[in-house]
């Protein structure tokens, strides 16, 4: 990538602030309030601790659901990917579980389980939870026959078959499982934050719905993606130039 | 080392799809003697590399019985594929680690290393090798089990000449060093004279024995390409249905 490249994704945040205020000013509605208002709220969110807060408790739902998701929907991927008869046995129950509303599970769980907060990881646990099994059982089904022969051969235990075999050909698979996861799951968090906690982003977007304060809403959300893009740019992207240095 | 005795029923495929019922091996009796060099030479798809994984344990579906040496031991196996079943992910040297057992120590490598010339090789990734140098890395991971039995399916195959004469030599070098009981398949049959005891030749499927013939060269002979070759003529001389088979 040259010097002029490196600066294009900056040149087109400036442009989209541009095309924001010209629109802004065009407009003059409290719907789309310029950028530097919304600067302001994000400001005087921050210094007051609001938006920490609520920003806080969000990541945490985001981190504990998306973990559980992630490990469970690995684990279910693997074995229903390598073994026919339980994949038979479960797939309409995976494609049912793909098609349920995430509102209807949300709902669900909290009139099953109560407004608490395991209702609420539960709620978007099983949201994303089939969406990581298929793309992981796809990962699994598509694995080296050859290598896993030659695994077997030379008498690999186990966890030497999964660690150094299976779980490098499974990596795309799960990086792609955990952006989509997410992207998906933070949209769902919010969700389970408006209907059923009084804390997190959803919560306080709900907030400021009530008071039509869209540079409220502007502010949370640039924050959450902001941070989003931290983690991409952070834990993602290294762990994917590592993980693929043997490629040419 | 370990004498191999096997006997083989019948071997059959079910019909997938349009691809009917097929008879794969049928009948099949073959005894290896401990340190024995036996080369199967057959026409291509008649069951050599099913037989070899039926060996290796990969393939269990089958009528028949394959003892590898004494009952209740459990002889190693060095298996080289057709293609070097490398783990891309990770380098030569820890590609030959991986299948070392629990008390076996990594030392052993840097000579196997050295043999294959690959020692400058040893920390890159096999994406960045050639054919011929995955296949000597495919080599000594065999050897570097320190197996009872190799198997070798064609492992020179789309080698350049001077390439594969280079790793035959090579591989000879390590199987003097250390004899192992090996099943080597080809389709070359000067291939076949250079490096084996005794050949066997495969009727195409259902596959069975044909011929056996013993390779009466000495091991020094045998670097003459010359003494390959008037064998070799003679043998298809003496026996002319082995061209049928090549």
């Amino acid at each position: 990538m040259t010097v002029h490249q490196k600066l294009f994704p900056g040149l087109s945040l400036l442009a989209f602030l541009a095309l924001w205020q010209g629109l802004a000013m065009f407009l003059n509605s409290p719907a789309l309030p310029l950028p530097v208002t919304v600067a302001g709220v994000f400001w005087r969110e921050t210094v007051s601790g609001q938006l920490p807060y609520h920003l806080g408790a969000t990541l945490l739902r985001l981190v504990g659901s998306f973990a559980i998701a992630m490990l469970l929907g690995c684990a279910i991927g693997i074995v229903l990917g390598r073994h026919k008869k339980l994949d038979a046995f479960f797939d309409n129950w995976l494609v049912i579980f793909l098609n349920v509303p995430a509102l209807v599970t949300i709902i669900l769980c909290y009139v099953w389980f109560g407004l608490v907060e395991s209702a609420a990881i539960l709620a978007v646990v099983v949201n994303k939870l089939p969406n990581v099994i298929v793309t992981i059982r796809e990962g699994t089904r598509a694995l080296d026959q050859d290598l896993l022969d030659m695994a077997r051969c030379y008498h690999f235990s186990k966890r030497k078959t999964l660690v150094h075999v299976i779980w490098p050909q499974l990596h795309p698979f799960v990086m792609g499982a955990t952006r989509s996861g997410l992207a998906l799951i933070w949209k769902i968090i919010l969700v389970v934050e408006l209907l059923g906690r009084s804390n997190g982003m959803g919560y306080q977007l709900h907030l400021f719905f009530q008071m039509f304060d869209v540079a409220g809403i502007l502010a949370y959300t640039i924050a959450f993606v902001a941070i989003i893009q931290l983690i991409e740019l952070i834990i993602l992207k290294p762990l994917d130039k590592k993980s693929q240095r043997w490629r040419r | 080392m370990t004498d191999i005795q096997i006997h083989i029923k019948s071997k059959a495929y079910p019909a997938v799809a349009q691809a009917g019922h097929h008879l794969a091996i049928a009948d099949f009796r073959l005894s290896l003697k401990s340190g024995e060099f036996v080369c199967l030479v057959g026409p291509s798809g008649c069951g050599k590399t099913t037989l070899l994984n039926m060996i290796a344990e990969l393939d269990d579906d089958f009528d028949g019985e394959i003892t590898l040496g004494e009952q209740h031991t459990h002889p190693k196996i060095g298996y080289i594929f057709q293609n070097p079943r490398l783990l891309p992910w990770r380098t030569v040297r820890e590609n030959i680690e991986l299948v070392l057992g629990k008390h076996q120590s990594p030392d052993i490598i840097d000579p196997l290393l050295e043999t294959m010339q690959l020692s400058q090789a040893q920390h890159v990734y096999p994406e960045r090798l050639s054919l011929g140098m995955s296949r000597r890395v495919s080599i000594i991971r065999a050897f570097a089990v320190d197996p009872d039995v190799l198997l070798m399916d064609e492992p020179f195959v789309s080698l350049d000449a001077p390439t594969a004469r280079q790793v035959r030599e090579l591989l000879l070098k390590l199987w003097q060093q250390r004899p192992h009981t090996v099943l080597f398949v080809t389709h070359d049959l000067r291939e076949a004279i250079a490096l084996a005891d005794r050949l066997i030749f495969l009727s195409p499927s259902p596959m069975r024995v044909i011929s056996e013939i013993v390779v009466p060269i000495s091991r020094q002979e045998r670097a003459n390409e010359l003494a390959v070759e008037s064998f070799r003529q003679k043998l298809l001389h003496d026996h002319p249905a082995i061209k049928n088979l090549l």
